[in-house]
C-alpha cells in the first residue's frame, strides 16, 4: 500500500477535545505525525488584559476543566508575586489540599479517558465511579464540582468545612482500596502491557529537548517536579518523594500517573493533620505595578504565568505556558514506527487537555 | 437426557398443509359450484386443487415455512435476547444498571393506563425501571428509520451489496446449526435420528464468506478508516480461520464424524475413557463433553479463542477500533445497513456459541437430574425417563452462558494490536492446534480416549 495521510481529528474519538493529529501511515505502520492545533484558541491572554486582576481567576478556572484549581491557584502564583503580597500559613495548606483533590480527579479522568482509548470501556466507569468521591470533596471544599473559582489573589475564597480532614481520610483509605482494583484491570493485564510496554518511547535528553514536563518527563527516568525543585506553597513544609520510572513508554507514564494519585493521597492527609490556624485570606491591592512569574505542578506538567501590572487594576500582559503545548509537539518523536493502533496507546497516555492547550 | 420440543419440518409441513388447504376452499367451492350447474363429475378445477395440495407444492412450502421460522427464531428472539444480554452484563461490570427501558417507560401508556385502579400500577412507577429488553428494539427501530445515506465516492453497487452479503452468508450459518433432535433445518432421518454428515464443513464454510463483504465493504467506502478496518478484517478473520478449522480436526480425527447429530449422541452418554490395554473407565456423574478429553481440551481452548476473533470481540475487535478507526470498516454506513454490519456480529457470536456448545459441550444433551423417572409399563422392570425440560433449552442455556463469557473476557480487557493478533494466530494458535491433531491421531492409533 502506497504511503497516505490520515486525518485523526479534529472531530475523532482519539483527540478527546478538539485538535487534529495527522498521521502519515505505510500500510498500517506511522512514518511520520503532524499534531495540528488552534481550534480552540480563545485568545485567553488578550481577554485577561481587559480585566480585573481579581476577576481572572474566573478565566482560568476555564482553561482546561478537568484541572481547573491549579490554573486559577498558578495564576494566583504570579499575581501575588506580581503585587508582592503575603499569603496567610493556612491558605497555603488550603491551596495544597484543593491542588492535591484536583490532581487526583484529573488523573482519574485521565485513567478513565485511558481505558477506552484501549477498548477497556469497563475501567471508564470505574475510573468515573472514584472520581465522583474526589469531586465531592471539591464541592464541600470549595461549593462547585467543576471550575471552582477557589484560590483568591491573596488566600483562598473560604475556609474548609468542619470535619473535612475526616471525610479527606475516608475517601482516602476508600480509594486507595480501589486502587488495586484499578490496578488488577491495568497493570495485571498482559494484554494491557502488550499495549503499552515499549510504545511511544521517548529517551530523558528528547523529553528535556522538546520541553516535555511533568509525569511524561518524569516517565522518562528525569526526576524533575516543581514541587520539590521550586518550592511553594507550603510544598517545603511537607515530606514526599515525586514518582519517577526509567522506560519513558507509554506503561511507565501510566506508572508515574497512579503513583503520583498515590502520593497526592499522602500529601492530602499530611497537609491536613499541619493545618494551622489563622486567617485563610488576606486583602489584596486593587492595582499593580511590577512583573511576576510563578511556574507550578500542573497535573500535566509545568503550568506558568507571567503577569506584568503597569499600575491598572487589569494586567498589562498575561503569558500563559501550557505544558500539553509542549508535550504534544514530542507526539511525532513517540509515533514514528509504531503502528497506527499504538496512536491512542500514545496520545491517550500523554494526556492532552485541549482547553489549556489551545488557550 | 431430554427430548426435542419443537418439530421442525413436522410443524412446517403441517402449517404448509394447512395453509395450502385454506387456499384451495374458494377452489373447492367453485367446484362444488361447477358441479351444481352440470359439469362433469370430478369438477373442472380438480386438477388445480389436487396441484395446489399436492405433495410437491406442499413440500415446497414447507421449506419456505421451515426458512422463517428458523429465521424469526434466531433474528427476532436470540439476537434480541443476546444484545440485551450483553448491554446488561457489561452495565453491571461497569457498576450501573444500564438498559432499564420497560413497557412503563412508554409516555403513551403511562398517559392511558396509568390512572386505571389496578392495571395502571406499573405504569405510575418511575418510569425507567423495567428490564431494558425493549431498549434493543426501540434501537432496531430507529434504525430502521435512519436515512441510508451513500458517500459521494462510494462504488455504490459494491457498497450496498457488502452489507447484504455480511448478512446473508451470517444467516447461512443457521442453516446448518441445528437446535436440538427436531429443530434442524439441514438434515434428513435416517433409522428414526437425524443426520447431517457435513454439518460441521457446511458452518465451517459459511463462517468464512463473510470476510469478503467486509472486505468489499471496506474497500468500497471510499474512506481510508475504512480501508484500514477492512484490511485489518480480512487479515484477522483469515489468519484465524485456519486455527478454527485445525482445532475442529482434532476433533474429527478422535470422534470420526463431521455431523453435529452424532456429535451430541457420542457425547450424551456418561464420561468414559479409553485407556488402551487397560480397559475402559467410566466417571459416574459426568457427560462424554469431549471439553474433559484430555486431549481435545487444546482444541476447546483453541476454538474459544479462534470463535471470539470470528465474531469480532474485544479484545480481537480491530477492524472496529472505535478510539482510532471511528467505527473500522463500518464508519461509512447509517440506517439499516449499519444494522444489518452491526447486528451480524451477535449473529456470528451466536453461531460460534452453538458451534462450541455442539462440539465440546454437548449440544442440547441435558443433565440426568432434569429427568423424572416412571416405570415403563411396556417393559417392566425398567425405568422410563420424562425429560423436564426440552432439549431446546438447554442448548439455549448453553450458548447463552458461553456468551455470557464472551462479554465477560470482552469487557474485562483492552483490544490488542494487529501484529499481536497475527502473532498470536500464526506463532501460537496454529502450532498448537496442529500439535493438538498430532495427540489427537496418537490417541486414536493407539485406542486411548
Amino acid at each position: 500500500m502506497a504511503e497516505m495521510w490520515i486525518n485523526m481529528g479534529p472531530q475523532h474519538p482519539m483527540t478527546h477535545g478538539l485538535w487534529n493529529l495527522r498521521i502519515k501511515v505505510d500500510g498500517e505502520t506511522i512514518v511520520d505525525a503532524e499534531p495540528e492545533i488552534g481550534y480552540l484558541h480563545r485568545g485567553y491572554e488578550k481577554i485577561m488584559e481587559v480585566r480585573e486582576f481579581q476577576k481572572n481567576v474566573v478565566l482560568t478556572d476555564r482553561l482546561c476543566y478537568v484541572a481547573s484549581i491549579t490554573w486559577s491557584h498558578c495564576y494566583c502564583l504570579a499575581c501575588e508575586a506580581a503585587m508582592d503580597i503575603d499569603v496567610p500559613e493556612r491558605a497555603k495548606y488550603l491551596r495544597v489540599v484543593s491542588n492535591e483533590l484536583q490532581r487526583i480527579a484529573s488523573h482519574l479522568m485521565w485513567l478513565a479517558a485511558y481505558g477506552p482509548d484501549l477498548g477497556l470501556l469497563t475501567a471508564l466507569l470505574w475510573a468515573l465511579r472514584e472520581r465522583e468521591l474526589f469531586l465531592d470533596l471539591l464541592q464541600l471544599i470549595t461549593g462547585a464540582r467543576m471550575n471552582q473559582n477557589y484560590p483568591r489573589i491573596g488566600g483562598v475564597r473560604n475556609d474548609a468545612p468542619p470535619d473535612f480532614d475526616k471525610y479527606c481520610s475516608k475517601v482516602i483509605a476508600h480509594f486507595r482500596n480501589k486502587l488495586k482494583e484499578h490496578e488488577a484491570v491495568f497493570e495485571q493485564s498482559k494484554l494491557f502491557q502488550a499495549r503499552t510496554v515499549g510504545v511511544g518511547r521517548l529517551t530523558r535528553a528528547q523529553a528535556l529537548d522538546w520541553g516535555v514536563t511533568g509525569p511524561n518527563l518524569r516517565a522518562c527516568g528525569a526526576s524533575i517536579d516543581l514541587r520539590k525543585l521550586d518550592p511553594y506553597d507550603a510544598y517545603p513544609a511537607l515530606s514526599f518523594a515525586p514518582a519517577v520510572e526509567k522506560e519513558g513508554d507509554s506503561y511507565a507514564r501510566y506508572k508515574v500517573r497512579v503513583e503520583e494519585m498515590k502520593t497526592s493521597c499522602d500529601l492530602i492527609l499530611e497537609a491536613l493533620k499541619k493545618l494551622p490556624a489563622g486567617p485563610y485570606r488576606s486583602k489584596p491591592p486593587r492595582r499593580c505595578e511590577g512583573e511576576g512569574f510563578r511556574r507550578t505542578e500542573d497535573s500535566r506538567g509545568e503550568a506558568l504565568f507571567y503577569v506584568i501590572g503597569d499600575g491598572d487594576d487589569r494586567p498589562y500582559r498575561v503569558k500563559i505556558r501550557s505544558p500539553v503545548f509542549s508535550n504534544i509537539a514530542a507526539a511525532p518523536i513517540m509515533m514514528r514506527g509504531n503502528k497506527v493502533a499504538d496512536v491512542v496507546a500514545i496520545m491517550g497516555s500523554i494526556d492532552v487537555c485541549v482547553g489549556e492547550m489551545d488557550k | 437426557m431430554s427430548g426435542a420440543l419443537i418439530d421442525l419440518w413436522g410443524w412446517s409441513h403441517a402449517l404448509a398443509q394447512f395453509s395450502l388447504w385454506l387456499g384451495s376452499l374458494p377452489l373447492e367451492a367453485g367446484n362444488w359450484v361447477a358441479l351444481q350447474t352440470g359439469a362433469a363429475a370430478p369438477g373442472p378445477l380438480t386438477g388445480l386443487i389436487g396441484f395446489i395440495t399436492g405433495e410437491g407444492l406442499t413440500n415446497f412450502v414447507a421449506v419456505i415455512v421451515a426458512i422463517n421460522i428458523l429465521l424469526l427464531w434466531a433474528t427476532l428472539l436470540h439476537l434480541l435476547i443476546v444484545m440485551w444480554i450483553e448491554r446488561k452484563m457489561y452495565s453491571r461490570l461497569q457498576d450501573r444498571r444500564g438498559i432499564m427501558l420497560g413497557l412503563g417507560s412508554s409516555d403513551f401508556l403511562r398517559r392511558i393506563l396509568g390512572p386505571i385502579p389496578l392495571i395502571g400500577r406499573p405504569f405510575r412507577r418511575p418510569s425507567h425501571l423495567g428490564t431494558g429488553f425493549l431498549q434493543t428494539v426501540a434501537d432496531g427501530v430507529k434504525l430502521f428509520q435512519k436515512e441510508v445515506i451513500t458517500p459521494t465516492n462510494a462504488d455504490k453497487w459494491m457498497f450496498h451489496v457488502a452489507p447484504v452479503m455480511i448478512a446473508s452468508s451470517t444467516l447461512f450459518l443457521f442453516v446448518a446449526i441445528p437446535w436440538s433432535d427436531g429443530f434442524w433445518l439441514m438434515g434428513s432421518m435416517d433409522k428414526g435420528v437425524p443426520v447431517n454428515p457435513w454439518g460441521i464443513l457446511v458452518i465451517l464454510g459459511a463462517f468464512s464468506i463473510a470476510p469478503l463483504g467486509i472486505l468489499i465493504a471496506g474497500w468500497a467506502s471510499n474512506n481510508k478508516y475504512t480501508l484500514l478496518g477492512g484490511m485489518r478484517a480480512a487479515a484477522q478473520l483469515m489468519s484465524y480461520e485456519i486455527p478454527l478449522v485445525l482445532s475442529i480436526i482434532a476433533l474429527v480425527v478422535l470422534s470420526g464424524s463431521l455431523d453435529p447429530f452424532e456429535l451430541v449422541r457420542q457425547q450424551s452418554v456418561p464420561l468414559t475413557y479409553a485407556l488402551g490395554p487397560f480397559g475402559r473407565v467410566t466417571v459416574p456423574f459426568l457427560p462424554n463433553w469431549y471439553i474433559f478429553n484430555p486431549v481435545l481440551w487444546i482444541a476447546f481452548v483453541v476454538l474459544f479463542i479462534t470463535v471470539i476473533a470470528e465474531a469480532e470481540r474485544i479484545p480481537f475487535d480491530i477492524p472496529e477500533a472505535e478510539a482510532e478507526l471511528v467505527e473500522g470498516w463500518t464508519t461509512e454506513y447509517s440506517g439499516m445497513r449499519f444494522g444489518l454490519v452491526f447486528g451480524f456480529k451477535w449473529l456470528r457470536a451466536i453461531a460460534g456459541a452453538a458451534l462450541i456448545a455442539i462440539l465440546f459441550l454437548g449440544g442440547w444433551s441435558g443433565p440426568v437430574f432434569a429427568t423424572v423417572w416412571a416405570p415403563n409399563l411396556a417393559a417392566p422392570g425398567t425405568l422410563y425417563g420424562i425429560p423436564l425440560l426440552p432439549q431446546e433449552f438447554w442448548f439455549t442455556l448453553k450458548i447463552y452462558v458461553i456468551f455470557v463469557v464472551f462479554v465477560w473476557i470482552g469487557w474485562s480487557v483492552p483490544r490488542i494490536r494487529i501484529d499481536q493478533i497475527l502473532n498470536l494466530g500464526w506463532k501460537q494458535l496454529i502450532p498448537l492446534s496442529i500439535f493438538n491433531i498430532l495427540l489427537a491421531t496418537l490417541a486414536r492409533g493407539f485406542g486411548w480416549f
